[in-house]
């Protein structure tokens, strides 16, 4: 218990508008592609169009005769100091890494691979030139698809000798978290329920709307690197380990950053070779790449066949989970890499109890875009294979498929409970997640319209979709990411800085990009210090200035790096007070800390908080035991991951003889502990849930058999528009599950829809053709895939085409009314 | 290279330009108008959108040179077009939490402003499909759609 703990708490739980927005609604930003530098030069990257190929030669003469052109460079032209893309998360010690050059000399992996770069005085001459570049390649046979990079009969990277990378397991039997699965299915198939299944999680593109973006700038005694990135702190380690640099040297800088989802979450080859260009000539570069070039070579997302075996009894009791995943990393074992499917291996059982449970991924390499984390990373893909098996059981046993999951779900009073994978939820109410969910939805009402619709016929059927999730947000405890090999802690850090004239700046490690940190940190400084929101200030992003940090990614920032700043703060309370103390000249046991002012008990006696901060400026009185400060920082690392959970249901119609969908309907019900800014959460939700239910309906990225990316543009990746969704029903549990390993509560949020959503889509679908003998779309739920399912199923449409529906196309009759053209 | 003579948020500017580039180009490169931005090479995503003669249009689909003897509102000067700090779309997009990362919202205030000029009591239906052509990653459109009903609502009254 601190001392703090009793203040009001005026600013959490307020809709505050967002203080990032002025500069944003007014073109005040500062993007990296934003930031010209005097002498600034220009680059463009000359990249593979093929997915596997030798370099047989490179002739950059041409494009250096080109007007303005200052110099090319293709891989052979660099040595070690253009450093290595790196692998920061190896999930098993005999991992199959292949080297990730920046910019390879003798072999392209992927097509989009960069093998030259042409500086220019201007972007457009650097454009001109690059397409005067001439590579001759000898085309190497490519493995495209998790199918066929199993098959290893054509190789990813031949002198690996194997496209397989790594196989990860986790066993609850061998971890003492559960009992042996295989016992588990050998019953339910004699005696019980078997569901075996084969669900695709399809290639996604995180599509964050700024392209990304870098400047160099190697004057001055630190070389600067501005990116557009979440983790300026990783690169900037990852940097130094690999280019030589000494960390010291280094400073990045992420400013206005456009958006992210864990498409920003990497280390980059543009950023390594605008490094190395940057660093030869001496001259501030800049890289900014196309849409086209960034659906291309920026990471790429998802990308699973799941294998599921689900065993239950007779009555829906789930006794055992079976989870074979083979995952596509693509051509490279990107910063996460494999990491990302092991993220899902602790989500599969979800909220539920399961006596056994049995995990394995196989990660393999494919001459593709190399993937890595996107929205959820890991936990989507689980939460999918769940949630809609859950379904499946729940039809077989021919129960409601809330009912089935709450026959499985962990109960309110159960908390906190150490699940089958080996996690301990601290806090959780799935019951009153579902009843709000259900009662704000009106589901009676909806399932009443589905049976009426059902026995009417009726062309549009309507399906519900539900989706109970929860997720492990806040990543991460270090000591558990050590226990799984990866390359990093999971701390935050955040320092306070009470300055002269009252005004308060906060530094935080972790570093925004749209999620709204200025507003939602100044909140909870506001409460906790008791200083004027608007007075206090929200410093990130930038490593000379917050100088340690992990950075945004994981639903981390607010319950790690909140944490950190609650922490912060609170030491910043103790050091005031001991300088009050003596220029009160009373007992530190005789002060009380209220909004900002520490008053002698008892007495009109007191002084506030800025007037601390001045006195400790001017030094001119203070205690012999301290310094002449009242700042503070503290290093928060979480000891547990948080667990929010919610219920989320959609409505969908499917036409049953076009095979459209279209959602009618969307209510979530997301429990994620103390919330600091509902407007910011609402947000979050709103976000998440398009990009979930993208998934669903829309998103893929196809390559053909060449390797060639064919959705490789705007016009053929589908983002949902505005015109494509519909507006939602957020609602929350009344008493939310408290966050029982933070201070404030909190639980993270920036994930969840995108999480739950997906399966809740797939399972409205899926359950509006259920009756015609359909248990499967796969995604995107085309209106093709959907259209092939009913054609394809026994039941065929809800009616009978009529043989004669267009009479005058039968034999031997006209093909257009009497009397046309008369 | 071909010279242009235009308006720019109310200032006369005159360049000698490439018959090639771009609106946006132009307005970024040669003026330092970043609060317009590039968010696609195929005309997709709207992030470009500014006004031309009063009209939107997304300045990576027209040539500096088509610019030439008319008038350009980018959204730096939006606000002057109005009474008060903020033009009232600008405001309505903070009201309602209608931005996130911010990077696509110079180009959806542009267009709805043009929307509401066009029709200035839409539906929702109708808000949703006039700004179709502008993508965002962030808001799932829900307050997006919000502002620009909240503008509406707000001229009223």
């Amino acid at each position: 218990m601190t001392a703090t703990q009793d203040r009001p708490t005026a600013e959490i739980g307020k809709d505050r508008r967002r203080k990032e927005d002025q500069r944003l609604i007014t073109g005040r930003t500062r993007w990296t592609d934003n930031i010209t530098l005097p002498g600034m030069l220009h680059l463009a990257m000359v990249r593979s169009p093929f997915a596997h190929a030798t370099i047989t030669s490179v002739d950059l003469e041409a494009a250096k005769a080109s007007p303005n052109v200052v110099t090319v460079l293709s891989g052979k032209d660099f040595g070690d100091e253009l450093g290595v893309c790196i692998n920061a998360w190896p999930i098993t010690p005999d991992q199959k890494t292949p080297t990730h050059s920046p910019m390879p000399a003798d072999r392209v992996a992927f097509a989009g691979e960069v093998v030259a770069v042409v500086v220019a005085r201007s972007a457009a001459e650097a454009r001109d030139a690059a397409e005067l570049v001439d590579v001759d390649y000898d085309e190497q046979p490519a493995v495209i698809g998790i199918k066929k990079a199993l098959e290893d009969t054509v190789l990813a990277h031949p002198e690996l000798g194997t496209n397989k990378s790594a196989l990860w397991v986790f066993d609850s039997a061998e971890a003492g978290t559960g009992s042996d699965v295989e016992a588990a299915i050998e019953t339910a198939r004699a005696d019980g329920i078997l569901i075996e299944r084969e669900y695709r999680q399809q290639r996604l593109i995180p599509a964050f709307m700024e392209p990304r973006s870098v400047v160099v700038d190697p004057t001055g005694e630190q070389l600067t690197m501005w990116s557009a990135t979440q983790i300026p702190h990783i690169l900037r380690f990852a940097l130094a380990a690999t280019t030589g640099v000494p960390e010291s040297k280094i400073r990045v800088i992420a400013p206005d950053v456009g958006g992210g989802f864990g498409g920003k979450l990497q280390t980059t080859p543009e950023e390594w070779i605008a490094w190395a260009v940057a660093r030869r000539l001496g001259k501030p570069v800049k890289y900014t790449e196309t849409r086209s070039e960034s659906l291309m070579a920026a990471h790429h997302g998802r990308d699973q066949v799941q294998t599921l075996t689900l065993a239950a009894d007779k009555d829906g009791n789930v006794t055992g989970f079976k989870v074979h995943l083979d995952a596509d990393l693509g051509a490279y074992i990107a910063v996460v890499g494999g990491g990302v499917p092991v993220l899902g291996a602790f989500m599969f059982n979800a909220i539920y109890k399961f006596p056994s449970y049995r995990f394995e991924c196989q990660t393999v390499l494919t001459n593709t875009t190399f993937t890595d984390a996107y929205r959820g990373a890991g936990r989507p893909e689980a939460t999918y294979a769940i949630e809609r098996i859950m379904d499946e059981l729940a039809a077989e046993v021919g129960v409601d498929p809330l009912e089935i999951r709450e026959r499985n779900w962990i109960k309110h009073e159960e908390f906190p409970f150490t699940t089958v994978a080996g996690l301990e939820y601290d806090t959780g109410n799935y019951e009153a997640a579902t009843a709000k969910a259900k009662e704000s939805f009106g589901y009676d009402a909806l399932r009443a319209e589905q049976k009426e619709r059902r026995d009417r016929g009726d062309r549009v059927q309507l399906g519900i979709g539900v989706s109970t999730f929860t997720e492990m947000c806040g990543l991460a405890p270090s000591r558990v990411l050590g226990s799984l090999d990866y390359g990093a802690g999971g701390w935050e850090h955040a320092s306070v800085r009470m300055l002269a004239t009252g005004k308060v700046e906060i530094v935080t490690g972790v570093s925004g990009h749209g999620q709204g940190h200025e507003t939602a940190f100044s909140q909870i400084v506001a409460d906790r210090l008791g200083v004027p929101f608007e007075d206090v200030e929200v410093l990130h992003g930038d490593t000379q200035i917050a100088h340690r940090g992990l950075d945004t990614y994981g639903s981390r920032s607010l319950v790690v790096g909140g944490e950190a700043l609650v922490r912060a703060v609170d030491k910043v309370i103790d050091k005031a007070k001991h300088l009050a103390a003596h220029l009160l000249e009373a007992s530190e046991e005789d002060l009380d800390y209220a909004d900002g002012r520490f008053a002698v008990r008892g007495t009109d006696q007191g002084v506030a908080i800025q007037e601390l901060a001045t006195a400790a400026f001017a030094a001119h009185n203070y205690p012999e035991d301290m310094e002449p400060s009242i700042d503070a920082e503290a290093t928060y690392d979480p000891v547990n991951f948080n667990y929010p959970h919610g219920t989320h249901l959609c409505a969908m119609e499917v036409d049953t003889e076009t095979g459209a969908v279209k959602m009618r309907k969307y209510t979530c019900c997301d429990d994620i502990g103390t919330i600091i800014n509902p407007l910011i959460v609402a947000g979050q939700v709103h976000g998440g849930l398009v990009q979930g239910i993208a998934q669903a309906l829309w998103e893929e990225a196809v390559y053909d058999e060449a390797g060639t990316l064919v959705s490789g543009s705007f016009v053929d990746y589908l983002l949902p528009t505005s015109a494509d969704t519909i507006s939602f029903d957020v609602v929350h549990t009344d008493e939310p599950s408290i966050c029982t390993t933070n201070t404030l509560g909190t639980k993270g949020v920036g994930e969840a829809g995108t999480i739950a959503s997906t399966p809740a889509v797939v399972n409205a679908v899926v359950d509006a053709i259920r009756h015609l003998g359909i248990d499967d779309i796969q995604m995107p739920c085309t209106p093709e895939r959907v259209w092939r399912a009913i054609q394809g199923s026994k039941a065929g449409g809800a009616t009978e085409t009529p043989p004669d529906a267009m009479p005058h196309f039968a034999e031997g009759a006209l093909n257009q009314d009497e009397g046309a053209g008369q | 290279m071909s010279k242009i003579e235009l308006t720019v948020d109310g200032a006369a500017v005159s360049d000698d330009v490439e018959p090639r580039m771009l609106l946006v180009q132009y307005l970024r490169e040669k003026l330092g108008k970043t609060g317009t931005v590039i968010g696609c090479d195929t005309s997709n995503c709207g992030a470009c959108t500014v006004h031309l003669d009063g009209t939107s249009v997304k300045s990576c689909n027209v040539l500096a040179v088509q610019a030439n003897g008319r008038t350009v509102t980018t959204i730096e000067g939006l606000a002057a077009t109005a009474e008060g700090d903020l033009h009232p779309v600008q405001e309505s997009f903070r009201e309602c939490h209608g931005l996130q990362c911010g990077f696509c919202t110079p180009g959806m205030i542009m267009q709805a402003v043009d929307l509401l000029g066009e029709n200035p009591n839409p539906t929702e239906e109708e808000v949703r499909l006039g700004m179709e052509g502008n993508l965002c990653r962030c808001t799932g459109y829900h307050n997006i759609v919000k502002s620009v009903l909240h503008a509406a609502e707000g001229a009223k009254s």
